[in-house]
């Protein structure tokens, strides 16, 4: 095996390293908007609107995000929606996202208990500020979890991009592969180095919850992520 | 949008669906073998099966599907093993699917109480007495409900495979809409019918998980 290939694409790979961390970042930052917005909406008594969620949500948990991404990429210009492909692809990882976060919200704004709801509303606070002060601080550390374990999952999918064309690292790693004839050699390099990076963000994650959930006597049970992005995967 | 394109296509699509289900029933099969022989070796004692066991679990789960795919697929050659794509997409789906069912019946099996492999123990059972006629029907019957989630979730990891070429749904649907130049309405006819497969799914899991909580 000739490592010095790995110092001759050096520049393209670091580049395409960039475009996976971009794409990933963005993705989330999107689904993770998107998705708590289609929880609060969600909320609203009104039929039609959780009828049209709860379709979108099961539509996005039901179907493989490479045909999304088909959809999104190769189906769009049709209706007039003409994207470039990364673009495309930080907007399929958001979409795709957002429906799972959305039901990470969900379970998290449930498992907030009734009677801190109940007291801050007898005590007369506004609605918006239960939300913003009683509901959302519990609800966001019982979910990190749950969302700490999407986040890595997510990072596993930004490869599925590589198949509409966005220039992130594993294209660049299929275009080396594809010159240079050591397919076998890349692909092994790829599989250990992204085997590395889930490794590093789940274990950032970790640590991360760790610390939020610190003060909390016993941890919600409601949020564990088998059970709420147990339809998700790489 | 032209509905015709999408009848016109449907047959193609179906056949391909066939295809992709028992491609997905296939890998999740395989995947049963692979995950109790790999849970069993990690609960046997053995420090060296369980490290071993623990690395594969790890790597299935941590590398993303597409790579472990070509993984295997540039590999086998390697190895002087020439198989068809769908060999290497199969093999590929199972060893993936392998590694999230060992952690299934891992959960199930530290759901059986404790209390009654002591106790058949105490009777003098023998080990594989005790897993065979003790512990693996319960874990399993524990198990059926993340076990058919496994199959919905390898339904759509197998959209995958499309990329070495193995002619299931996603790959058939990329051809149609390369001839017909009509990618909206296919790949909408295809997520529809990877829609409808799932809800089947579903619900022929919750139909199981009542029928055996029954019993």
């Amino acid at each position: 095996m000739d490592f010095t290939l790995f110092v001759q694409y050096g520049p393209a790979l670091l580049r395409g390293f960039g475009v996976t961390i971009l794409c990933w970042a963005a993705g989330c930052a999107i689904g993770l908007a998107l998705g708590f917005v289609l929880m609060l909406l969600g909320r609203i008594d009104w039929k039609p609107l959780r009828w049209t969620i709860r379709a979108y949500i099961e539509i996005i948990r039901g179907t493989p995000f490479l045909i999304q991404l088909f959809l999104l990429y190769s189906g769009g210009p049709a209706i007039g929606l003409r994207l470039e492909a990364t673009t495309a692809g930080i907007l399929g990882l958001g979409l795709y996202g957002s429906a799972y976060f959305a039901e990470i919200f969900r379970a998290g704004y449930q498992a907030v208990p009734k009677g801190q709801v109940e007291a801050a509303l007898s005590l007369g606070m506004p609605y918006g500020g239960i939300l913003r002060r009683v509901i959302l601080p519990v609800m966001l550390v019982s979910t990190v979890p749950a969302i700490v374990n999407m986040l890595a999952i997510l990072t596993k999918e930004t490869v599925v991009l590589s198949i509409i064309t966005v220039p992130e690292l594993m294209y660049e790693m299929q275009t080396m592969a594809a010159e240079t004839f050591a397919s076998f050699e890349t692909i092994l390099a790829m599989a250990l180095f992204y085997w590395l990076l889930v490794e590093v963000v789940s274990r950032l994650g970790r640590r991360f919850e760790a610390r939020v959930t610190r003060f909390l006597s016993h941890p919600s049970k409601t949020t564990r992520p088998s059970e709420t992005t147990s339809n998700a995967r790489a | 949008m032209k509905f015709s394109v999408i009848i016109d296509a449907l047959p193609h699509l179906l056949g391909a669906a066939v295809t992709t289900v028992w491609i997905s029933l296939l890998g999740v099969m395989l995947g049963q073998v692979i995950g109790m022989l790999v849970c069993v070796a990690r609960q046997s004692g053995s420090r060296a099966a369980d490290m071993a066991g623990g690395v594969y679990v790890s790597f299935f789960r941590g590398v993303p599907l597409l790579i472990q795919l070509l993984l295997i697929y540039y590999m086998l050659p390697l190895v002087g093993i020439d198989v068809p794509p769908l060999v290497a997409a199969i093999g590929a789906l199972s060893l993936a699917s392998g590694a999230y069912v060992s952690e299934i019946y891992r959960g199930a099996l530290n759901a059986v109480p404790h209390g009654q492999s002591e106790a058949a123990l105490a009777l003098g059972f023998p080990g594989i007495t005790i897993w065979r006629r003790i512990l693996l029907p319960q874990a399993f019957r524990i198990s059926v409900p993340a076990l058919v989630n496994e199959l919905i979730l390898l339904l759509k990891a197998s959209s995958l495979i499309s990329v070495v070429g193995v002619a299931e749904l996603t790959r058939t649907s990329q051809t149609i809409s390369a001839s017909n130049y009509r990618p909206l309405e296919i790949y909408l006819a295809a997520g529809l019918i990877y829609l409808a497969i799932n809800g089947a799914l579903a619900l022929f899991g919750s139909l199981v998980e009542r029928r055996l909580q029954q019993g």
